[in-house]
């Protein structure tokens, strides 16, 4: 009895001992061992890098196999195209009005015009934006006006900005598109919060940041993916990777594979989009949309759940609803056509060659030929679109500059909340109004003194 | 805790089995209550996360650890998880998602472990929190509250130590509050909370400990103390003492030895660094026509040098002499206890300075 209770008692502790040594178990979970000793990345090993999905070519065609499960009909195209022709018409002539001096700055999103429609499409009127600033056709395809945009630029009194923000600052409550903040990946843990809160609230909608290659080097951008997997927070990122941060090309802002890679290593899931492919962004944006919202996919998923490739079993689950409410990121590749800026002159850190064979990948031109393919646009269509786009946009620089200036009294609200000034403000107020009224040759033109 | 129940603890003995009572209560003979500035600030956060379901409170260490000073204790276990949130390390992380979730509408209290760690949030505070109302032309609103212990503690030097009011304090957009006891914790900790714009709370971990007596007023769930009004302490007639948090409980000190010499002092606590309460401090220099500021912060650009330029922009003919200004010393904070008291104000320095111009 002795000897037999003593083997039971070893290989009952064998036993124990082997299932404890099969894991390591700490606080973050439970890892398998391996007895290599192999280092995983790195610049002598790096991994794949992600593919960029894409469902129409450069020329224009469908790729054949596809997967479109947001396809776009006639009237959806119509409004994209025209919409990304407006872009490109109010870039270029608002930025030729800054070098003509009428307002202090500009910055186009020329080459970036897919993903600004594409997604901006795909999401809700009342899915919260927190853009970067290069973003101005999110804004335009929620309906901000021209004379808005103009409004803005000039800081005149007609605009609700007060005349507050520099150009391209825009802020509209009423777009559900955040007053743009200047410090890069700011926006990012505001995104964040915000989600939070309309998880609380149960609201279905979701928060979207973007935020450029460059931004996402900031301490915030971490932060900001690490706590919406965390929090389980609803948050599309949307990184416009246009290979340069104003003269920082891509490979020296990173040496990994890009944006997108990083998200699965926090906990949340990732793709790369042909940033130039208008259809490609619209359906990943719907796509990240239904995850981050934990909704069900649009059409059953293609493999069954009884299929033997475990990859294909992967992707079922991936397209089953997903668990819970989280963040979702999407890198869109794209090529920063225009300078940085009316601050900037590309031409000293990039090649003519470079820019020109980029120019010639201009995702406007693509769509407008693939709508050419299915019929629904043509060469007289271009023309009067064109022309009208032109003189809309110069019609609302015009009306812009007609509208005086904010009032002097326009400089003291709003710093704290409430409607009367705090009386410090109040005094100041007072006394700057007293002093206009004396001294009128020293007021700037256009401010009205009241 | 409740005055009543207060009473009822102590009458029937209780005070043995209960550690926080017996902390916050002594048996005395008379009705007063004594509360330490550690429950009236729990209090206030407790009676604020009750009244409005917008409230949240987030930061490290929060919520499972009841708080790094146990400023936040039992709010997790009364609340839940969804308005006590820990966080992941990270100032700006959490900083920027507790201001984006009060753009969309809640009401955070962003607790920092100290406000020396918040300079790696300090974007998100100032550029973020302070300018956007002003920013969007009034449209985005940032009501939250930014809490935690401000300078020095004891012996945690140079990155631990470092008063911020003065920095904070010249923000427009930002209010700036300083409680020195009880009363003032709870009173402007619901009145920041309460507030629709962004709100520095400036503590003090070594006043954390200290009890003061509380009135049933003050322990009212709606007592609410108004924002931008001094409040003076002691009444004087021949200098005036200006300060906030734990110096003011050093002015006093100096003022009852002062008066054993025959020099009056009166003892203004500030409460509000932003807005200042310039009238309190014109009306109490029309009395004495003398003043001295205590700060524990750096001289330069201090509180007092504020002080210092509006006394005599306002009412340079009432003083008899410069306003003077007893700060920390113009060092990083060392760690040795005999040179960190003597970076930092001591009674006899302010009495010493009050000598010198009465």
């Amino acid at each position: 009895m002795r000897f037999a209770s003593h083997s039971t008692r070893t290989a009952a502790a064998a036993a124990a001992k082997a299932s404890v040594d099969a894991f390591l178990e700490v606080p973050g979970g439970r890892v398998p061992y391996t007895s290599h000793l192999a280092f995983a990345g790195g610049p002598d090993n790096p991994a794949a890098p992600m593919p960029a999905y894409r469902t129409i070519d450069s020329q224009g065609q469908d790729v054949p196999d596809a997967e479109v499960p947001y396809p776009i009909d006639k009237d959806l195209a119509l409004r994209m195209y025209t919409s990304m022709a407006k872009l490109q018409t109010m870039d270029t002539l608002f930025y030729e009005a800054q070098r003509q001096g009428r307002f202090s700055f500009y910055l186009t999103c020329q080459g970036e015009e897919a993903t600004n429609i594409g997604s901006a499409a795909a999401l809700s009127d009342k899915d919260m934006v927190f853009a970067q600033y290069r973003e101005q056709g999110v804004l335009l395809w929620r309906g901000y006006s021209l004379e808005q945009f103009a409004d803005q630029l000039l800081g005149n009194a007609r605009e609700p900005g007060k005349g507050r923000q520099m150009p391209i600052h825009y802020g509209s409550p009423a777009h559900c598109y955040q007053t743009i903040s200047s410090p890069l990946a700011t926006q990012m843990p505001h995104a964040v919060g915000a989600a939070y809160a309309y998880k609380m609230d149960r609201r279905p909608q979701v928060a979207v940041a973007y935020f450029g290659d460059g931004a996402s080097s900031e301490g915030d951008a971490h932060a900001a993916f690490n706590f919406a997997a965390v929090l389980g927070a609803p948050t599309i990122f949307i990184c416009r990777n246009n290979g340069y941060a104003i003269s920082t090309p891509a490979h020296e802002q990173y040496r990994g594979d890009g944006i997108a890679a990083r998200g699965p290593m926090y906990g949340m899931p990732a793709i790369r989009v042909d940033g130039g492919d208008v259809r490609a962004v619209y359906n990943a944006v719907q796509e990240a949309r239904r995850r981050a919202l934990a909704l069900p996919p649009p059409a059953p998923p293609a493999a069954s759940a009884a299929s033997a490739s475990p990859g294909d079993a992967a992707a079922a689950a991936a397209a089953a609803t997903p668990s819970a409410p989280g963040p979702v990121l999407i890198e869109c590749m794209s090529y920063r056509s225009g300078h940085h800026s009316t601050s900037d002159d590309s031409t000293r850190y990039r090649t003519s060659e470079e820019m020109r064979s980029w120019r010639a990948r201009d995702p406007v031109a693509r769509f407008r030929s693939w709508m050419g393919r299915q019929g629904w646009w043509d060469e007289a269509s271009e023309a009067a679109l064109r022309r009208s786009c032109r003189q809309e946009v110069l019609a609302a620089l015009d009306a812009a500059a007609r509208v005086p200036k904010p009032p002097i009294s326009d400089l003291f609200t709003d710093v704290y909340a409430g409607p009367d000034l705090p009386p410090h403000l109040e005094a100041q107020r007072r006394d700057t109004l007293a002093f206009a009224r004396r001294h009128p040759a020293l007021v700037p033109p256009g401010v009205p003194v009241r | 805790m409740l005055p009543s129940l207060l009473g009822a603890v102590r009458q029937h003995g209780l005070l043995a089995r209960l550690p926080r009572v017996a902390q916050s209560a002594r048996a005395f003979s008379t009705p007063t209550t004594e509360m330490t500035v550690r429950d009236a600030i729990n209090s206030a956060l407790d009676e604020e996360l009750a009244r409005d379901d917008k409230v949240y409170v987030l930061g490290e260490e929060v919520g499972e650890y009841q708080g790094a000073y146990k400023i936040t204790r039992g709010l997790l276990q009364k609340y839940g998880p969804d308005r006590v949130k820990d966080t992941p390390i990270t100032e700006a992380g959490f900083t920027g998602i507790a201001v984006g979730s009060a753009f969309a509408g809640l009401k955070p209290v962003c607790e920092f472990m100290t406000w020396n760690f918040a300079l790696q949030a300090l974007d998100q505070i100032i550029n973020s929190a302070a300018k956007t109302l002003y920013m969007s032309a009034g449209q985005i609103n940032c009501p939250i509250v930014f809490r935690g212990p401000n300078g020095a503690a004891a012996g945690v030097a140079a990155q631990h130590s470092q008063c911020f009011a003065a920095w904070y304090s010249s923000v427009p957009g930002l209010k700036v509050l300083a409680p020195y006891d009880s009363e003032d914790a709870r009173g402007l900790m619901k009145a920041a909370i309460r507030d629709p714009d962004p709100v520095i709370f400036l503590e003090n971990e070594i006043l954390y400990g200290q009890a003061f007596p509380v009135t049933p007023e003050v322990l009212d769930k709606d007592f609410v103390l108004p924002i931008g009004k001094a409040k003076v302490m002691r009444e004087g007639k021949h200098v005036t003492l200006v300060s906030f948090s734990k110096m003011v409980g050093y002015c006093l000190k100096a003022a009852s030895a002062l008066a054993r010499d025959g020099v009056e002092c009166e003892v203004i606590n500030l409460r509000s660094i932003k807005p200042l309460d310039k009238d309190c401090l014109v009306a109490s220099l029309k009395k004495t026509h003398k003043m001295v500021v205590v700060e524990e912060g750096w001289p330069q650009s201090g509180v007092g040098s504020e002080i210092a330029a509006l006394m005599q922009e306002l009412a340079f003919d009432e003083l008899d002499a410069p306003v003077l200004r007893v700060t920390g010393a113009e060092v990083p904070m060392p760690y040795a206890a005999n040179l960190e008291a003597a970076a930092l104000p001591q009674v006899d320095d302010i009495v010493k300075a009050v000598k010198s111009i009465a």
